[in-house]
């Protein structure tokens, strides 16, 4: 693997309407590179209608130090949860 | 395709038209089996990924193209019997997609001159008085598009390179450019075809096969080499020692285990 190749993050559009999802990284020199490396990579099984690659140096993460700081807070805060509703039968797809 | 308002394709003979379909379909068939003996071998992981794509791409070409050729020859050989049971001298290949690997300088310009030109027979090939030869047209050159996109991008990105990417590939443009009039310049079967309205008019491919190569190879910073006379018949059955190994190779288990399954 050449050294200069950046890493670059795959998100693939599986259908029309649905939206793009993380499926993986890959190598490559450079933005068009990437995005033929993830046809050729992550659509071999029609997994895809549309392709994005991001670099991975470009993504900005939380930081897992600060994960107390950032997700204790929801923790008892079970009434976020929409668990307290009756949902009649005919409604679907919630 | 401009072909005469009488052309069709009654007037070619069974001969002729299993002929023109062989060396469609056996470019395809050894160009794909050169590329799958590269699978495991790529500079990268994503890069052999790609390479074996476009090989599994020519080969599926290969078996509709020698499928139908073995219809129209009415002597019940199927795809398989086509493909690994003849010997080197009936396979009607172009020289060019025989040539062996080398370094991947050498694969990617033998892609690209053959991808051009696979690309350009295709187009025009969809329109083809050979109805089933359309249809594998029109499934063919969608392939083909990205064939070129691959290996015209490689093409720029190493000739534009290093100084070594450069020098490697203008040393492959040297060595494998002779093999190019073969596919351009008409011989007899093919000026047949032009006439039947099953082949692309006389010309055109050359036409377009060079604005699409001379394109690429400014942009890849490369010199077109000079035009060299082209004694290699590969369309006609006369090919270079290469084939032969590569033939061993892909008939090996057929021929040892006759009508082996998986």
């Amino acid at each position: 693997m050449n050294e200069d190749w950046m890493l670059y993050e795959v998100f693939i559009r599986s259908r029309s309407g649905l939206e793009h999802k993380h499926v993986g990284s890959l190598h490559a020199a450079d933005a068009r590179m990437a995005i033929e490396h993830a046809r050729d990579a992550y659509t071999r099984r029609q997994e895809g209608v549309s392709i994005w690659v991001v670099p991975s140096s470009e993504i900005v993460a939380s930081d897992p130090g600060e994960a107390d700081a950032l997700f204790e807070p929801a923790r008892d805060k079970v009434y976020r949860h929409p668990t307290f509703y009756a949902i009649p039968d005919e409604v679907k797809n919630i | 395709m401009s072909a005469p308002a009488e052309a069709g394709v009654a007037q070619a003979s069974t001969a002729e038209r299993v002929e023109y379909l062989l060396r469609l379909a056996d470019t395809s068939l050894i160009a794909g089996q050169r590329l799958g003996e590269l699978l495991g071998h790529g500079p990268a992981l994503e890069e052999d990924l790609a390479l074996g794509n476009i090989s599994l791409d020519l080969i599926g070409q290969a078996r509709l193209l020698l499928a139908l050729a073995g219809r129209i020859e009415g002597n019940g050989r199927d795809e398989d019997a086509l493909a690994f049971l003849r010997d080197a001298p009936q396979f009607r290949n172009m020289s060019l997609a025989e040539q062996p690997n080398g370094d991947f300088a050498e694969t990617i310009v033998r892609q690209c001159l053959l991808d051009a030109w696979q690309l350009e027979t295709y187009e025009s090939l969809t329109g083809s008085r050979e109805e089933a030869l359309a249809d594998i047209a029109h499934k063919a050159v969608k392939e083909c598009r990205y064939h070129w996109r691959f290996s015209a991008g490689w093409l720029v990105r190493l000739g534009d390179g290093t100084d070594e990417s450069h020098a490697r590939l203008a040393a492959a443009l040297g060595t494998l450019w002779r093999f190019t009039d073969e596919l351009l310049t008409p011989d007899a079967l093919d000026a047949r075809m032009a006439v039947c309205g099953i082949g692309p008019a006389p010309g055109l491919i050359r036409e377009r096969w060079e604005m699409r190569v001379s394109a690429a190879l400014a942009e890849a910073k490369l010199q077109k080499p000079p035009h060299q006379h082209y004694p290699w018949h590969g369309k006609r059955g006369v090919h270079s020692e290469h084939l032969g190994h590569l033939l061993t190779e892909m008939q090996f288990v057929p021929r040892a285990y006759p009508g082996a399954t998986w």
